[in-house]
């Protein structure tokens, strides 16, 4: 059962990554044009409100690419198909990107509000950079495992624990607030307007398109990759 | 069974695929056998050399679930000339020692699949007679030996798989 | 059940009878958990709080818990003998829970210097702290013992070991703290417990899956 077999899988990831990219595109530009010109201005933050609307799907898009990332683990476990083997790594390499993307538009945020770069006090990105840390270390045990059905084992397992860490340091952190490192400054974020609201979610719908278009483009590549190696060594 | 072959042309992977220690890559492998019925022989001894040969048979006695374990090793450690060193610590073995130590291991649980690579290595002439002893004592047992010298057991081998 | 119970029992024994043999990763332990109190003394600059020795003795005792770890799986990875424990008819989850209790003990002998010597050094403990330590031993050794066997099967044990440790470690550590220097302890004890709870579980279960192919 080679990788080389995986390649007639799914129409998907023929036509998938030009469709999603074309969503991704349309719905970018139009959820941002929303959010400049139409949703109205937030009363306490002004115009530098409008990074929420960049900063919170990536969050959230980076949430989404983790999940699937524990999911194609979990099926990997589950069924031992090698293929989930990539589709997980990929969707956690794209949860990293995002990831960081996370930290870089919430740093540039808190920067604009509050005129720091970085605060303790901000929840979301001290929990963006606990997760960073964490899968910034799968790539290190990645990276340091031979290939093989080892590495692709302790990938998913450590792929699983992830996940079960955003939860649990989504509760650390917020407790840690309480006596660790006081929340100075907060963001409202909970009751949003009907606008608001809707420009937000054409931007995370673009947002996910984005993160699955170069998902598939990536896996795509991936696999090409492994099955170039794996007629190298049948040839060798 | 012998299993025959030059270095290098995968007598050890097919036994460790056998022993359940690899997962095949392609295609399928049924060993009907449960794990406690497989007696596997590597090129590791599989033993702690902190512990003496005696504790480490009383741990694989007790993981394997034997009803009498220290019986049962005392009884292999004499068959297999170690009972004078069986509360040496396995550091101390010479190469043969830890050979048959390994073999005690691997015979412990009366298996009913055995899984031999290269059993002979490091043996001695005595060593040698020693196990073909045992193999003679457990005609029921099926044996898989992977061996590049085949020449001792070719006269009980009932199958040969020559690997290329 | 008992024949599990035995398997655990017989496997963390072995982990015993290895260290007393040998006798170096437990006084390396104790030796290392006593010079990082005194070096945190030399850092900490004249009337720091004691909340900021109290969090430095958690950094401590997470240091010290991952010298220990980095060993757990010497003995198996040198001699190549995890391949005869995972041939063994025993389920693979008791070599996890075997190897966990071992490092277990370790901890706690190492915090029977460790505490006492904060005592001494810096401040008197509370009931809380002894607590929190308690329920972190669990958790750390827990994911410890996984990642450790983890990285056994890679390329840079020493240097991976730490990586995948400490990201896993960081609520034991808020948890820890917390619990040690807040005015209600209660909440930090009970998240400590939870994720004592929600790691072990996942721990015992995927294990197999580290230590076969």
């Amino acid at each position: 059962m080679s990788l080389l077999s995986d390649h007639s899988r799914g129409p998907s990831l023929r036509f998938g990554p030009p469709l999603l990219a074309a969503a991704a595109a349309g719905l970018l530009l139009g959820g941002f044009a929303l959010a400049f010109y139409w949703a109205p201005e937030d009363a306490d933050q002004g115009f530098s409100q409008k990074i929420f609307y960049l900063h919170v799907p990536i969050a959230l898009t980076a949430y989404a690419c983790f999940g699937w990332g524990a999911w194609k683990a979990l099926r990997l476990l589950w069924t031992g198909e090698r293929r989930y083997d990539l589709e997980s790594y990929t969707a956690i390499h794209m949860g990293v990107i995002f990831g960081l993307l996370t930290l870089i538009t919430g740093s540039i945020w808190a920067k604009v509000s509050w005129g720091v770069w970085w605060s303790w006090g901000e929840r979301q990105l001290v929990l963006f950079l606990i997760l960073f840390l964490f899968y910034s270390s799968y790539f290190m045990l990645r990276f340091s495992t031979e290939p093989g059905p080892r590495r692709e084992r302790n990938s998913a397992v450590y792929a699983l624990f992830g996940v079960v860490l955003i939860p649990v340091s989504f509760l650390a952190v917020r407790i840690a607030g309480t006596i660790l490192h006081p929340t100075i400054f907060t963001h409202e974020g909970a009751d949003l307007p009907g606008e608001m609201l809707a420009a937000f979610c054409v931007c995370l719908a673009g947002m996910l398109s984005l993160a699955g278009a170069l998902y598939l483009v990536e896996l795509s590549g991936k696999r090409i990759d492994a099955s170039l190696r794996e007629l190298k060594e049948l040839l060798a | 069974m012998l299993v025959t072959g030059p270095n290098g042309s995968g007598k050890t992977t097919l036994l460790r695929l056998c022993a359940g220690l690899y997962a095949p890559t392609g295609g399928e492998l049924d060993v009907d056998v449960p794990r406690g019925s497989i007696g596997f022989l590597g090129h590791e001894p599989l033993v702690y050399r902190e512990l003496t040969a005696l504790e480490n048979l009383d741990l694989y006695g007790r993981l394997y679930r034997l009803p009498e374990r220290r019986e049962r090793a005392g009884a292999l450690l004499e068959r297999f000339g170690l009972w004078r060193a069986r509360n040496e610590r396995v550091a101390t073995f010479s190469r043969g020692m830890l050979q048959r130590l390994a073999l005690c291991r691997t015979f412990l649980h009366d298996p009913d699949l055995l899984l031999l690579d290269e059993p002979f290595d490091g043996l001695d002439a005595e060593g040698v007679e020693l196990l073909h002893a045992e193999l003679a004592e457990r005609p029921d047992a099926t044996a898989l030996v992977a061996t590049h010298d085949p020449e001792g057991l070719a006269s009980r081998a009932t199958a040969q798989l020559a690997l290329t | 059940m008992s024949a599990y119970a035995a398997d655990v029992a017989a496997l963390a024994r072995k982990d015993l009878l290895l260290e007393l043999r040998a006798r170096d990763t437990l006084p390396a332990m104790l030796l290392f958990v006593v010079s990082a109190l005194t070096v945190f003394h030399f850092a900490l600059p004249d009337g720091s709080s004691e909340r900021a020795e109290t969090g430095l003795l958690w950094i401590a005792i997470v240091f010290t818990a991952l010298l220990g770890l980095s060993r757990a799986f010497i003995a198996e990875r040198e001699q190549g003998v995890l391949d005869g424990l995972v041939l063994a008819p025993c389920d693979r989850s008791a070599i996890w829970l075997g190897k966990t209790l071992g490092v277990m003990v370790f901890l706690v002998l190492a915090e029977l210097v460790a505490l006492p010597a904060f005592a001494l050094f810096f401040h008197p403990l509370s009931w809380e702290l002894v607590a929190a330590v308690a329920l972190a031993n669990l958790g750390i050794a827990a994911i410890g013992t996984l990642l450790a066997a983890m990285a056994a099967a890679s390329r840079a044990r020493e240097l991976l070991l730490p990586l995948l440790f400490l990201p896993l470690v960081i609520p034991v550590v808020i948890g820890g703290v917390g619990a040690s220097v807040a005015a209600n302890p209660g909440s930090f004890l009970a998240f400590l417990g939870l994720y004592d709870a929600v790691f072990a579980i996942l721990c015992w279960a995927s294990f197999e899956y580290v230590v076969t192919e």
